[in-house]
């Protein structure tokens, strides 16, 4: 019988995989664990042997699902959002969190400083050149990122998203005065925008915030308006204007609806481009000063000879910023895909 | 020809509203600039002689019109940080810099993009394609700065192959001038490699799935040879496009990495004087990039157009 | 019989999809002597596109594509080749003609440029050979202005002028077998006729063996010597064109022949259409695969699946699956 066939098919199939994934967890774990702890190796060698190591771990893991639960799990995925929450907590509760300091030198002068990363101690992520600790920096960080780029984000799609339907919805002279201011941003390269914007505004989490949503705002005018003005042709855009809606009506019942998805999907990606532009902003020292900590400036604690010494200064807040992108691009692609067919592909 | 003319007219148009925006920011700074030129502790006559001198009192339109037809002439005025030279000057030293650097990046990009996405596509959905995915898709999240920081310490500081921060002139030395380039240029390269790789990998596929593919292969075409011939030509056109939407991005990492690098182009230039509030220099640095972006951007329109046979027009 | 240019024997192609396994080729057996025609005719779905595909090579064993059974042109077996040497099969022994012209030519490549790359690769021709005899071949396909048509981009030519083009391009190393898959269905009716008939010129000029493949009886009839019509991935019926259409065998050939619309139809005829759909391939019914839209489906039919068996009288070769065969018209049989 086929039916029976296919079972044990699935079943040699699923023992194969439970016993695949288990090898390649032990084996993936050992070579992690080696990897960050071996005294014999280099930085470059210790690094690969590590990320070498995790990728079989997350192979491993995910056979291991797969075979348990009995279908695929999209396991990066599960893993970036497991990654988002967690950092948005931390970044929430952190004034109530057990954490080191994190910005007050004179609490740390008898703290040791750039002490290397030693999980189980009291700086599991090691210190700055000031004692700071850097565990505290940078949930501290990922507190004023995320704050900056969330609220740039949110600006920007309202105010983006807004002057885009009703550009796209009335067209004519609004649309073409619009489209004039639109590319006049878009003229300046994102980030030179965002230095000429810092030579003469104080870099303060409410003015950074600003001069990201004003970053945001013309290519959400584009969306939003390329895709008012597909479904300001449709059937029932006509219809309720023939029922007698009003035009505020028709933008807000009808149009915006079917706007908000592919422009929710946008906002999504847009959040890792703006935490990567207020990071490099703080790298160049035009955005969050020191010592209050955001990812950009821990980073550009290591300049000037640091890193080479205490490479953890770098490393530690550019894993979690990389994590952090990383998770938001996957988020952002996958909203994306499913939310708005049209800019998916580029 | 008409259309010509109105893009042009357009994008005249768009570097107005651009160039009145930047005076218009700059002169909203706070501080005195007088007192930046000086430095504190002059009597106060002396500074009230330097800001009428530099034409602070007039209303800000004579002010805008005085400084737009001194840089339409090439006159971006003086900058305000000691050695006070021309912005001009300093424009022309720092710009072939950057650009020899941005070419150099766009170049890596391009040359191992390419290879990269036929591979991947030939083998869509296989492991080298997953792998290939995977790991653009993270170098996509690696902001450049801290790209080149992981680059300087495995390659500079782990492995000695590159110096770290210094730069030669071209017309000094031209393998000096590589050497010296070639680490930068890589970090300028990779996030424009993994974004090319990508949607060039996507193109292709879409384009191997084309009746024509099947038709040059049923020739007997080898293939390598069809997805050079066949596939590659009708996919780069996209590749063209998303040069002109990554050129913001690019100009961006140039910056970052000069700055990075210690390299004198116009990226560590504006932040520097970005840094030190010497706007005459942020106002002359903004205006030439915005020039040079608007300016290519217009060129690769234009090229598109030229490109596609489909587009192009016909001659009865 | 002397050798055949093509021999294909029990041939299955089957696809593996999420769904699960699709049978589009289903145990297909035929041969084509050197000059002969063949019309493959079905609906859109019967496996007929595939089975082209497949006999050229251009479907061949992959991860989620499993073909059996053997496809001989020339004497060699294109399934068990290496990839190099079946693509020195294809150009010289056997060339294919595509279904649309609007996307079988790159639209970045000149037209010249489609014909000469073929000539140059298998021929070794240099540019200048290579360039003249795609001119001739221009002409032989009856295109006006060759010269400047070389030149010329795909988009700059009308349709007709197109398939013309991809004829020629099939055409350009002389080829045994020419496989052409529906090469007018996407043309305009008044062209279909031109090129279906250039078809066959060329092939009797060149004795050439041709496939064929249409979902239209009509372009098939007078155009081939042999008919093949298939239904679920299989023939249903197999014999000499004229002989098919005067005495159709299997209800589903006679029902595809009933909805072609005649000139001495009377006005205001009915159209007989086939009621139901094709079936579907990735779970086919058991028994007969026409049972369940057959007007003459019985109990058997639904359980056992019919043979393709000798159907003729006589010395006439004709084959069908049907259980219960219609009646030999006897006052048809010229």
């Amino acid at each position: 019988m086929p039916s029976k066939k296919a079972l044990r098919a699935a079943s040699v199939n699923r023992t194969r995989l439970l016993t695949v994934g288990a090898v390649l967890t032990v084996v993936g774990l050992a070579l992690a664990i080696f990897g960050w702890s071996t005294p014999s190796l280099l930085l470059g060698g210790k690094a690969v042997l590590f990320l070498a190591g995790v990728a079989l771990l997350f192979q491993g893991v995910n056979r291991l699902l797969q075979g348990v639960l009995g279908r695929r799990v999209d396991l990066t995925l599960w893993l970036c959002v497991g990654w988002l929450v967690a950092i948005v907590l931390a970044a929430i509760l952190a004034p109530y969190l057990p954490l080191g300091e994190q910005n007050d030198v004179a609490k740390t002068l008898l703290e040791p400083s750039y002490t290397t990363p030693a999980l189980l101690t009291e700086h599991p992520l090691g210190t700055n050149n000031q004692g700071l600790d850097l565990l505290a920096r940078s949930i501290y960080g990922a507190r004023t990122s995320l704050m900056i780029s969330l609220l740039a984000v949110a600006v920007g799609t309202v105010v983006g998203g807004t002057i885009g339907v009703i550009a796209g919805y009335f067209r004519k002279g609004v649309d073409s005065v619009v489209g004039i201011f639109t590319n006049a941003l878009l003229a300046v390269p994102p980030l030179i925008l965002l230095i000429a914007l810092s030579t003469f505004l104080d870099p303060s989490i409410r003015n950074m915030s600003l001069a990201l949503a004003l970053l945001t705002i013309p290519s959400m005018i584009r969306l939003a308006r390329a895709n008012t003005i597909t479904f300001a042709q449709r059937e029932f855009v006509m219809a309720a204007r023939l029922m007698g809606a009003t035009r505020m009506r028709v933008m807000a019942r009808e149009l915006v609806p079917n706007v908000i998805l592919p422009v929710f999907s946008m906002a999504v990606v847009m959040i890792s481009a703006l935490i990567v532009a207020e990071a490099s902003l703080s790298f160049l020292g035009l955005g969050i000063q020191q010592p209050d900590p955001t990812w950009g400036n821990m980073i550009a604690e290591g300049e000037g000879g640091i890193m080479e010494d205490h490479p953890h200064i770098v490393l530690v807040p550019g894993a979690f910023l990389f994590l952090t992108v990383f998770a938001f691009n996957l988020l952002g692609e996958k909203a994306q895909a499913r939310w708005d067919t049209r800019s998916a592909k580029l | 020809m008409r259309k010509v003319a109105l893009r042009i007219g357009e994008l005249a148009g768009v570097l107005f509203i651009v160039s009145f925006g930047v005076f218009l920011m700059l002169s909203l700074m706070p501080g005195d600039p007088a007192v930046a030129i000086l430095g504190e502790g002059h009597p106060p006559q002396e500074y009230a002689d330097l800001r009428q001198e530099l034409g602070l009192n007039d209303p800000l339109l004579q002010r805008y019109w005085d400084w737009l037809s001194g840089a339409v002439t090439g006159d971006f005025g003086t900058s305000l940080v000691p050695p006070q030279s021309d912005v001009l000057d300093r424009i022309g030293g720092a710009l072939p810099v950057s650009l020899q650097l941005a070419v150099m990046g766009l170049a890596i990009a391009l040359v191992l993009a390419i290879p990269l996405a036929m591979w991947s596509a030939a083998r869509a959905g296989g492991t080298v394609d997953r792998l290939i995915g995977a790991s653009m898709f993270g170098i996509l999240s690696v902001p450049s700065f801290l790209a080149g920081l992981l680059l300087i310490l495995i390659f500079s500081n782990g492995l000695g192959w590159f110096p770290r921060a210094q730069w030669v002139r071209l017309s000094d030395s031209i393998g000096g001038n590589l050497h010296h380039a070639l680490l930068p240029a890589v970090v300028i390269a990779l996030m424009e490699l993994a974004l090319f790789t990508r949607v060039l990998r996507n193109d292709l596929i879409v384009t191997l799935n084309e009746d024509f593919i099947l038709a040059a292969r049923a020739k007997g075409m080898p293939p390598w040879r069809v997805m050079v011939t066949d596939a590659l030509r009708p996919s780069s056109f996209s590749l063209v496009t998303l040069m002109g939407i990554s050129l913001g991005r690019l100009i961006g990492s140039t910056v970052i990495v000069e700055y990075l690098f210690a390299l004198p182009g116009m990226g560590s230039m504006i932040v520097n004087a970005a840094n030190q509030g010497d706007y005459p220099m942020v106002q002359g640095a903004v205006l030439v990039i915005a020039l040079v972006y608007v300016a290519v951007n217009a060129g690769i329109d234009f090229s598109y157009g030229y490109l596609d046979p489909r587009t192009r027009r016909v001659d009865a | 019989m002397t050798e055949h240019v093509l021999e294909v024997d029990d041939l299955h192609t089957t696809f593996s999809t999420p769904r699960g396994l699709m049978r589009a080729v289903d145990g297909v057996s035929l041969t084509l002597g050197a000059g002969e025609t063949l019309g493959v005719v079905g609906e859109s779905g019967s496996g007929k596109s595939v089975l082209g595909r497949t006999i050229m090579g251009l479907i061949s064993n992959n991860a989620n594509t499993e073909v059996t059974g053997s496809v001989r042109i020339a004497g060699q077996d294109v399934h068990e080749m290496k990839p190099g040497a079946r693509r020195k099969l294809w150009g010289p022994e056997v060339a294919m003609v595509f279904q649309d012209p609007m996307t079988s030519l790159n639209p970045v490549k000149k037209v010249g440029v489609h014909i000469t790359e073929a000539l140059r690769l298998h021929l070794g021709l240099n540019r200048k050979d290579a360039t003249e005899r795609a001119v001739d071949l221009l002409r032989q396909v009856f295109i006006p202005e060759p010269v400047r048509r070389m030149k010329q981009y795909p988009h700059e030519l009308s349709g007709g002028m197109r398939q013309r083009v991809v004829i020629a391009m099939a055409l350009a190393c002389d080829p045994k077998l020419l496989i052409a898959d529906e090469p007018t269905t996407a043309l305009d009716v008044t062209v279909q006729k031109q090129i279906l008939d250039l078809l066959a010129t060329l092939a009797s000029e060149r004795n050439m063996a041709t496939i064929l493949v249409s979902h239209d009886l009509g372009a098939v009839a007078g155009r081939t010597d042999r008919v093949a019509v298939m239904y679920g991935g299989r023939t249903v019926e197999t014999s000499s064109t004229s002989r098919v259409f005067a005495n159709p065998r299997h209800p589903y050939s006679e029902a595809l022949i009933a909805s072609i619309p005649q000139l001495r139809d009377a006005p205001h005829t009915v159209l007989r259409a086939i009621e139901g759909a094709p079936p579907n391939m990735l779970n086919p019914p058991t028994g007969c695969r026409f049972a369940p839209r057959c007007r003459f489906a019985q109990d058997r039919c639904r359980e056992e699946e019919p043979l393709l068996r000798d159907l003729g009288e006589r010395d006439v070769v004709h084959r069908g699956a049907c259980h219960f065969p219609l009646e030999i018209a006897y006052e048809g049989v010229s």
